[in-house]
C-alpha cells in the first residue's frame, strides 16, 4: 500500500500545488469559532451552576479557531485532502460544479414554494428537475415518475402513518 | 439463565404476525436501499428513519432491526457485484468478492456473505444478550465523572485512532460539537447559537442533520463527479454453495465473528479494523488455497463479512448499556431511540426492559428473515444496480427532502437540510470524515450535561472530575492512545500506523499485499 493515500503532508508536498480553497474552509471554521465565542458572551450564568452555559461554547469555539490556524499551516505546507471516492464517483476528471449548482437551485425552488404548491407537486418537480440536472433527457417520463412517487408518498404518509404532508394548492383535491 | 428467559419473553412479544410483517418490511426496505449504489448502511438507516415516525415504539424498533441488517447486507451485495465498496468496512469483501464474481462465482460469493452474515449476526446478538445486561449492571454504578471520561475516550478513539488525518478528524468532531450546541441550554433554558429563530432554539432535529450530511451531501458530491462510463455489473444467478465451499467457509465465519464482536463492543469504533484483520488472518491460514487470494478466495469473503456483521452486533453493547454509539449507524440508531423519548444507558435495561428484550429478539428475527428473503431475491437486487444514475440520485434528493419535511412539516427544515447538505458536500471535498461530526452532535450535549453534573456535585471544584478510580483509569488510557502513536512515530518513522488501515478509496483496492504483510 502506498503511503501517499494516507499521508498527505509529506508525500505530495512537492509534486502538486497547494490546495488554496482549503484556506477558505479554514476561514469558515475561524468564523464559526469566533461566532460561537461571541454567542457565549451573551449568555447569563444561572444560580448554583458552577459551570454555567458558557464554558462549553468557550472551549468549543476556542479549539475551533485553533484548528483553523492549524489547517492554514498544514495547507501552506502542502497538505492536500484525499477526496472521497465511491461507487459512482470518478475523480479523474474535474469536478462538475454546474450540476451541483442546478441541484441547489432545484432545492431552493422547493424550499420557496413548498407552502404554496404542496408536497405532491413539489416532490414531482423536485424529482424531474434533479433528474434533468443529472443528465436525463426525457422530461415527460421524469415528471410522470416524479408525480407517481410524490402522490404515492403523500398517501402513504397520510393513510399509512397518519402524517398529513402539506397538500398546498391541491388541498381538497387529493 | 435469566438473560435467556428474558430473551424468550422478547421473542414471544416480537413474534406476532403484525410484528413479523414489520420485520419483513424493514428487511426488504433496508436491503433495497442498501443495495442501491452510493448508499451505505448509515445513510440507509437515516433515510428510512421517517418511515417509523408514525409507529409505536415496539413495531418501530422491530422494523428498525430489519432495516439495520438489511442495509448492511445490501452494502456487501453492491461491493461484490460492483467492486466499489460504499463504505470502508466493505473494502475487504470487495477485494475477493468481486474477483470471485468475475470468475463466474458471484452466486457463491453472495451465498457465503449472506450465510456468514447470518451466523455472525446471530452469535453476535446472543453475545449482546449476555454482555449488555452485565455491563449495564456495572454501568449503573458509574458516576458523572467516569461517564464524562468514557465519552471523551470514545471521541478521541474515533477521531484520532481511526481515519487518516487527525487534524481533519478533530475539525469534523468540533463542527459536530458546535452543531450540538445549537438550541436551548438544558440547565438555564437560554438559547445558544439560534439566531433568534424559534425553530433553532428548539434544538436541531437529528434526522435533518443526518440526512443532510449523509444523503444530500453524498448526492451533491456524486453529482460533481458522476462517472461518465457506467461500471461493469456482473450478472448473478441463484446464490448457492457446494460441499467444498461450505468446508472452506465455516471456519472463517467463526473466526471472523470472534474478531468482529470485541471490536464492535469496545468503544473503538467501526468494522474497518476487524474486517482487515480477518482478511489477513484468513490469508495466512489458507495453506492449500493461498494462491487463490487476490484472485477470488471464498475465505476472503466469508471471514471479513462475518467480522463486519459481528462487529455491527457488538456495537449494541455500548449503545444499550452505556448510551454510547461508536459507529455512524449506531449514532443514528441512538437518534431513533431519542425520538421516542428513550435515552439508552444503564437505566434502560431496568426501566424499559421489555423494549430492550423485544429489540434484541427482533434483531435475531430480522437476521433470520434476511437469510430467508435475500437468498432467493439476490438476482432481483442485482438488477437494482442497473438503475439509471439520474433517477437514482434524483430519488435520493426526493427521499432526503421527504424525510426532512416529515420531521415538522416546515419549509425551514428543508432549508436546514440544504445547509447540512452543503456542509456534507464540503466535508467530502476537503476529506473531513463524517463519523466524528455525527458523534459530536450526539455526544456533545451528553458530555456537557455530565460535566456540569460532576462539577455541581463537587461545587465547582475541579477534583470532582477525578474522584472516581474508573475516571482516572480512562484518562490514563486516553493519554496512552494519544501519546503512544506519536512516540512510535518518532522512534520508528517507517512504522506508519496508517499502513494498518485498509484503503478507503474504491479505486485503490488493487493493493500490493506483499507490502502490507511485511
Amino acid at each position: 500500500m502506498s503511503t501517499s493515500t494516507t499521508d498527505h503532508g509529506r508525500a505530495s508536498a512537492d509534486a502538486r500545488p497547494r490546495d488554496l480553497p482549503q484556506l477558505g474552509l479554514a476561514a469558515l471554521l475561524a468564523i464559526i469559532g469566533a461566532f460561537t465565542l461571541y454567542d457565549a458572551t451573551t449568555l447569563e450564568v444561572g444560580f448554583a451552576d458552577p459551570v454555567g452555559p458558557r464554558l462549553f461554547p468557550y472551549v468549543v469555539g476556542a479549539v475551533m479557531i485553533g484548528l483553523a490556524a492549524l489547517l492554514v499551516v498544514a495547507t501552506l505546507r502542502g497538505d492536500r485532502p484525499e477526496e472521497e471516492g465511491g461507487e459512482d464517483i470518478d475523480l479523474t476528471h474535474a469536478a462538475d460544479w454546474g450540476t451541483v449548482l442546478k441541484l441547489i437551485g432545484v432545492m431552493a425552488f422547493t424550499i420557496a414554494t413548498i407552502n404554496l404548491l404542496g408536497w405532491p407537486i413539489n416532490g414531482a418537480l423536485l424529482f424531474a428537475g434533479s433528474a434533468r440536472a443529472l443528465g436525463s433527457r426525457t422530461p415527460i417520463k421524469d415528471l410522470i415518475i416524479g408525480a407517481v412517487l410524490s402522490v404515492t408518498s403523500w398517501y402513504a404518509f397520510y393513510v399509512g402513518l397518519g402524517i398529513p404532508l402539506g397538500a398546498g394548492i391541491l388541498d381538497g383535491v387529493l | 439463565m435469566e438473560s435467556l428467559d428474558l430473551l424468550w419473553g422478547g421473542l414471544d412479544a416480537a413474534l406476532t404476525p403484525t410484528n413479523l410483517m414489520y420485520a419483513a418490511i424493514g428487511v426488504l426496505l433496508g436491503t433495497f436501499v442498501g443495495v442501491l449504489p452510493g448508499i451505505g448502511p448509515a445513510m440507509a438507516v437515516a433515510l428510512l428513519l421517517p418511515v417509523t415516525f408514525g409507529l409505536e415504539p415496539t413495531p418501530a424498533f422491530i422494523m428498525f432491526a430489519g432495516i439495520y441488517y438489511g442495509g448492511m447486507y445490501g452494502g456487501s451485495t453492491t461491493s461484490i457485484l460492483l467492486n466499489t465498496p460504499g463504505e470502508s468496512a466493505s473494502v475487504m469483501t470487495a477485494i475477493e468478492g468481486n474477483k470471485m464474481a468475475k470468475r463466474g462465482r458471484a452466486a457463491q460469493a453472495l451465498a457465503t456473505a449472506a450465510i456468514g452474515s447470518f451466523i455472525a449476526g446471530t452469535i453476535g446478538t446472543l453475545l449482546v444478550v449476555f454482555f449488555a445486561p452485565a455491563l449495564a449492571d456495572v454501568a449503573v454504578e458509574i458516576g458523572a465523572a467516569s461517564y464524562l471520561a468514557i465519552t471523551l475516550m470514545a471521541m478521541v478513539l474515533v477521531t484520532s485512532v481511526l481515519g487518516s488525518s487527525r487534524l481533519r478528524g478533530f475539525i469534523s468532531l468540533f463542527l459536530g460539537l458546535t452543531i450540538g450546541l445549537v438550541g436551548l441550554d438544558l440547565n438555564t433554558g437560554q438559547a445558544r447559537l439560534s439566531f433568534d429563530q424559534p425553530q433553532l432554539a428548539d434544538r436541531l432535529d437529528i434526522v435533518v442533520v443526518a440526512v443532510g450530511i449523509f444523503a444530500l451531501g453524498e448526492a451533491l458530491w456524486v453529482a460533481a463527479h458522476l462517472r461518465r462510463r457506467p461500471l461493469e455489473i456482473i450478472p448473478v444467478g441463484q446464490p448457492f454453495m457446494n460441499r467444498q465451499d461450505w468446508a472452506r467457509s465455516w471456519k472463517p465465519w467463526l473466526r471472523g465473528t470472534a474478531l468482529g464482536f470485541p471490536f464492535g463492543a469496545v468503544p473503538a469504533g467501526g468494522a474497518e479494523t476487524p474486517t482487515f484483520l480477518s482478511y489477513v488472518l484468513e490469508r495466512r491460514l489458507a495453506r492449500k488455497h493461498r494462491d487463490e487470494f487476490g484472485k477470488g478466495a471464498i475465505e476472503g469473503v466469508a471471514g471479513p463479512e462475518a467480522a463486519n456483521n459481528a462487529s455491527a452486533a457488538g456495537t449494541f453493547v455500548p449503545l444499550l448499556a452505556l448510551g454510547l454509539p461508536v459507529t455512524a449507524t449506531a449514532t443514528i440508531m441512538l437518534a431513533a431511540f431519542q425520538s421516542y423519548g428513550i435515552q439508552p444507558g444503564p437505566q434502560l435495561m431496568t426501566e424499559q426492559a421489555d423494549l430492550v428484550w423485544t429489540l434484541l429478539a427482533s434483531l435475531l428475527i430480522g437476521n433470520t428473515l434476511l437469510l430467508v428473503l435475500n437468498l432467493p431475491l439476490a438476482p432481483l437486487w442485482a438488477r437494482l444496480l442497473r438503475i439509471p444514475r439520474p433517477y437514482l440520485y434524483a430519488g435520493i434528493l426526493f427521499f432526503a427532502s421527504l424525510g426532512a419535511y416529515t420531521a415538522n412539516l416546515e419549509a425551514f427544515d428543508l432549508f436546514l437540510l440544504l445547509v447540512f447538505g452543503l456542509l456534507g458536500l464540503a466535508m467530502r471535498r476537503f476529506a473531513l470524515p463524517v463519523l466524528p461530526l455525527i458523534l459530536g452532535v450526539i455526544l456533545g450535549p451528553l458530555m456537557e450535561t455530565k460535566l456540569r453534573e460532576a462539577l455541581t456535585i463537587s461545587d465547582g471544584d475541579l477534583s470532582g472530575l477525578f474522584n472516581e478510580p474508573l475516571a482516572i483509569l480512562v484518562y490514563g488510557i486516553i493519554a496512552l492512545l494519544v501519546v503512544v502513536p506519536i512516540v512510535l512515530h518518532r522512534l520508528r518513522p517507517d512504522l506508519e500506523p496508517a499502513a494498518l488501515v485498509p484503503p478507503e478509496d474504491g479505486a485503490t483496492t488493487n493493493v500490493d499485499w506483499q507490502e502490507v504483510d511485511r
